[in-house]
């Protein structure tokens, strides 16, 4: 049984204090947003120096958890594959597989130099930049970027998130989602 | 210790032996191709060189013959090492598998090929290692564009 506030107990109920100050007015886009934005789920995917650096920034010292970002390890749960290293041409397919089986929404962080162009590896087994294959949101400089410069670009792909238009139309299947 | 061996594979293969070489206690025989699984066979079984620690191929572009083939034998028991070549010619690069006498030469055999373009008569699986599966050409050969074979050559800085 609940507590008893009050003495005198009215019959008709004051549905203006039923829910108090716990309402809110906001746009769909922006909550389907908010949600989205605050639960980026990447891929646990690595392919050089750079994911040390990740797997640096997901540990204690640097927490990615508290931004409610967890790393997944199946590209069906995941919503933003961090592309961190040097992406060979033999390893093209396997990438382009993983960011295929992941479900939209998702996002693409080119995390390095040579996730962005190539980087110093200039040659023929090397993919100058996987913005020729994916399409990349987020590019950041590096090599291999500090643990704080993947944490700004997860939060600058969050405040693009952010921007989004018509995310709920979209997810209700109604035209396209606007790009933020 | 290899002086021994050296001796007792020219006194088998005096005609295949074409140079031998010492430098800093590294002992270097220059065969034959023709014999060279002949020779692999007898290093390992009179000599007890029971390990190929590596094969592989040098591109010496402008000269003649163009390739080598270089094998590393390991004697695990004696703990000695002696390193076989063999001159290929680009005309006809291709050399017998010593897959036959050590196992383990499949692999690197196959990198060789991979890279410099040197086939291996016989060998089980010749069939790409590093590169794709769908890849064209041998890119460590000397003459294969660094960037690529579809791309321009790099300029220098325009800016």
């Amino acid at each position: 049984m609940g507590v008893v506030q009050g003495v005198e107990q009215s019959s008709e109920p004051d549905y203006s204090k039923v829910l108090g100050n716990n309402v809110m007015t906001t746009s769909l886009d922006l909550v389907v947003n908010w949600a989205r934005s605050r639960s980026l789920w990447p891929m646990t995917f690595g392919l050089a120096c750079c994911a040390i650096e990740m797997m640096s920034t997901g540990a204690a010292r640097f927490d990615l958890d508290r931004m409610g970002v967890l790393f997944r390890a199946s590209p069906r749960q995941a919503d933003v594959i961090i592309i961190a290293g040097t992406v060979t041409h033999k390893m093209l397919p396997v990438i382009e597989t993983v960011y295929e089986q992941m479900p939209e929404p998702k996002y693409v962080i080119a995390m390095g130099a040579c996730a962005s162009s190539g980087g110093v590896f200039d040659t023929y087994s090397v993919v100058q930049g996987i913005d020729q294959v994916l399409p990349v949101d987020v590019y950041i400089p590096g090599c291999p970027p500090r643990p704080e410069g993947l944490l700004y670009g997860l939060i600058k792909l969050q405040e693009k998130i952010m921007r989004e238009r018509n995310s709920f139309g979209a997810a209700i299947g109604a035209g396209e989602v606007i790009p933020g | 210790m290899s002086q021994a061996v050296v001796a007792k594979l020219k006194g088998a293969y005096a005609a295949s032996v074409l140079e031998v070489k010492e430098y800093r206690d590294e002992v270097t025989v220059t065969v034959k191709k023709e014999d060279i699984v002949a020779i692999c066979q007898f290093l390992k079984d009179e000599a007890g060189y029971n390990f190929l620690c590596d094969l592989c191929g040098v591109d010496y572009l402008g000269q003649e013959p163009r390739f080598e083939v270089v094998y590393n034998l390991y004697n695990i028991t004696t703990k000695e090492r002696l390193r076989v070549k063999v001159p290929v010619t680009e005309e006809e690069a291709s050399v017998d598998t010593v897959s036959t006498v050590w196992s383990t030469a499949n692999w690197p055999e196959r990198e060789c090929w991979d890279l410099m373009g040197i086939t291996f008569n016989n060998h089980p699986d010749l069939r790409r290692i590093l590169m794709p599966a769908d890849w064209e050409g041998h890119p460590l050969r000397k003459d294969y564009p660094l960037q690529g074979p579809d791309r321009e050559l790099y300029q220098g800085r325009i800016s």
